[in-house]
């Protein structure tokens, strides 16, 4: 009886605190559906309209802003781009530093370690006009490679596989040694094969990351077919502001597709996620 | 035939400290040469650079025939098995045996006749798709004795492969080793700690302390004959009775006993082993009893000599209680040494 309760108590917790989290989503949700006067008129209600359909066509095939160019289908490429290539940049730029790092004797590689790791403390954001002025003496405003290569200057995957490769027992690669393995073939037979999990793990982390960035794509993207999902939304409500009544419902379902590719891949890589962050393969 | 060849070999870190004095000696072709002694004497990086992980100070080494001192390991014609296995933990077992094969661009038909071959041998051949997580310790360890063999080397090279079994498993491993070994007769060096495993196992035994070579020796030799104090009291369990002896003019006496011609140096230590002592009325030692320890077929009886702690080790067929015992010793079962510097004179 007394198990019972402590279930029902801990059921009501979840389910509050999940309701917590989704209140402002199904809010979201809500006011695509009611057309957008409706939501200057009443403000939020329990009324389900029927402008779903076309709140979601509008917003994903229909051009905002003046050249015409940044339906929501093209901000979502846009999102998926820097999402992925920040993620895949960063893993690989990550683990073959933490690779030289630590398997090799480098003459000043624990300063280099050091001053890697002393960028953790200087994210973009710190150092945003000097990356800009380079950025743009490089050519690189409205290219995707401006989009994603400044914010991979980071330490946070190199630290992680360096903390990760250092587990890994010194036998392994003794035994590959012998086994004639040169250092290529032990980093991608043996090394990035045992690091399965911890690339799962920093992929997530990582895409969540570059897909969420907002700042960085605000300055570097002037031309519109180059916006992102996250800058794109804010842009459609302050394009229209003024005297007619802003785009609330095409805004909300952006931000509805904006949030689910996270979801997604958190969900698809969770137990990877896990795995990487726990146990090791080893 | 000399098969491997250490000439003054020594190795001095970068902080000066010396890991390995000048050591020299060479194995026969076929040979199982085991290097045994504690923790930190140096055995482990000793056959670390017979294996190339380590770099040789000083001296050279020589594989069939070959100065090696500078050659990669992978190319040295050696193979090696580790204490933790080290198998790749995301390779199947067929994988693990055959890594070393693929990576020198041997025909793919080739490498699995011979990974079936070496599995065959080992009893892996059900295992060959699985993961090593998902093998016992023992096949684990087979399988990393798979890697080895499936190279076909000049030279086997053993560092504790056994210290993560369970006593069992060790003594059938060390059975198992052994045999196969014999079957290929490859040239082997197998480094342990465990002195049953040296005796048992070995052709020769190479005893090591603090970076220095003991003793050189077949494992009877070793145990009927140590070149000093510390391989008498290494090698063995339990290890041999060390005593001090008085000089009396041309005479070596125990606690007031002649027991034997006295040798021309200063103090001398005497060493016994425990299964040299005989009960017998008329001996002339005189023990005491404290501890008598069953070991079925045989008994062990800790005790005290004058001041001195001793061991005895009797069959059980010979009866035995705590309280004053009369033992003599077996005719020619003594070792002498010198006290000061613990050499066998």
């Amino acid at each position: 009886m007394r198990l019972k309760r402590e279930a029902l108590i801990d059921h009501a917790v979840l389910i509050a605190g999940s309701l917590f989290m989704m209140l402002p989503l199904l809010m979201v949700l809500q006011m695509t559906t009611v057309p957008d006067t409706e939501i200057i008129k009443t403000g939020p209600s329990l009324k389900i309209g029927d402008q779903l359909d076309d709140n979601f066509h509008k917003a994903m095939f229909e051009a905002s802003g003046f050249s015409g160019e940044n339906t929501g289908m093209s901000m979502l490429k846009n999102s998926f781009i820097l999402g992925i290539g920040f993620a895949l940049g960063k893993i690989i730029i990550g683990m073959m530093a933490a690779y030289a790092i630590v398997y090799f004797r480098l003459r000043f590689a624990t300063l280099a370690f050091w001053l890697i790791f002393t960028t953790l403390l200087l994210p973009l954001e710190v150092r945003i006009l000097p990356s800009y002025e380079v950025v743009q003496w490089l050519g690189m405003l409205n290219t995707y490679q401006g989009l994603i290569i400044p914010l991979i200057a980071s330490a946070t995957a190199t630290f992680f596989f360096r903390q990760f490769f250092r587990s890994v027992p010194e036998e392994l690669v003794e035994a590959a040694r012998m086994d004639g393995a040169g250092p290529v073939k032990f980093f991608i037979d043996i090394l990035v094969p045992l690091s399965k999990t911890m690339i799962a793990a920093m992929f997530i982390i990582m895409f969540v990351y570059g897909w969420n960035q907002y700042l960085w794509p605000t300055m570097i993207t002037t031309e519109e077919d180059m916006y992102t999902l996250v800058r794109g939304i804010k842009q459609i409500v302050q394009v229209l502001e003024g005297a007619v009544v802003p785009e609330y419902g095409r805004s909300n379902v952006l931000a509805l597709v904006a949030v689910i590719p996270p979801v997604l891949v958190v969900i698809f890589f969770q137990s990877w996620f896990v795995k990487g962050l726990t146990e090791s393969d080893k | 035939m000399t098969h491997v060849t250490l000439k003054d070999i020594q190795k001095t870190y970068p902080n000066g400290f010396n890991a390995l004095e000048p050591s020299s000696f060479s194995i026969e072709q076929g040979e199982f040469a085991v290097l045994v002694g504690p923790s930190g004497c140096g055995k482990s990086t000793l056959l670390r650079m017979v294996a190339g992980l380590e770099e040789i100070s000083g001296g050279e080494l020589r594989i069939a025939g070959r100065v090696v001192n500078d050659v990669d390991p992978a190319d040295r014609d050696i193979a090696m098995v580790f204490q933790n296995y080290a198998l790749y933990p995301h390779m199947t077992v067929s994988k693990n045996i055959g890594y070393g094969l693929k990576n020198r661009g041997i025909d793919k038909g080739v490498i699995e006749a011979k990974v079936a071959e070496a599995a065959n041998m080992l009893n892996l051949t059900d295992y060959l798709d699985r993961k090593p997580s998902q093998l016992s310790g023992g096949q684990r360890q087979r399988v990393a004795m798979g890697r080895a063999i499936v190279r076909d080397p000049e030279v086997f090279l053993f560092d504790e492969p056994l210290s993560n079994l369970d006593a069992k498993l060790r003594n059938q491993m060390r059975i198992e080793i052994r045999a196969l070994q014999r079957r290929l007769g490859v040239t082997s060096i197998y480094v342990t700690h465990d002195q049953v495993e040296a005796m048992t196992m070995a052709d020769r035994i190479i005893v090591m302390n603090a970076g220095k070579i003991e003793q050189i020796g077949t494992p009877a030799e070793v145990y009927h004959s140590p070149a000093s104090t510390f391989v008498a009291s290494f090698m063995g369990a339990p290890p041999m009775n060390l005593l001090e002896a008085e000089r009396n003019g041309q005479r070596l006496h125990l606690h007031g006993q002649d027991i034997c011609a006295a040798p021309d140096a200063g103090s001398v230590t005497v060493g016994i082993r425990p299964e040299d002592l005989i009960p017998d009325p008329a001996g002339p030692l005189q023990m005491q009893v404290e501890i008598v320890e069953e070991l079925g077929a045989n008994r062990l009886l800790h005790g005290t000599m004058g001041g001195d702690r001793i061991t005895v080790h009797l069959p059980n067929t010979v009866p035995a209680a705590a309280g004053p015992l009369t033992l003599k010793m077996k005719e020619g079962a003594l070792s002498l040494f010198d006290a000061v510097s613990g050499k066998r004179l």
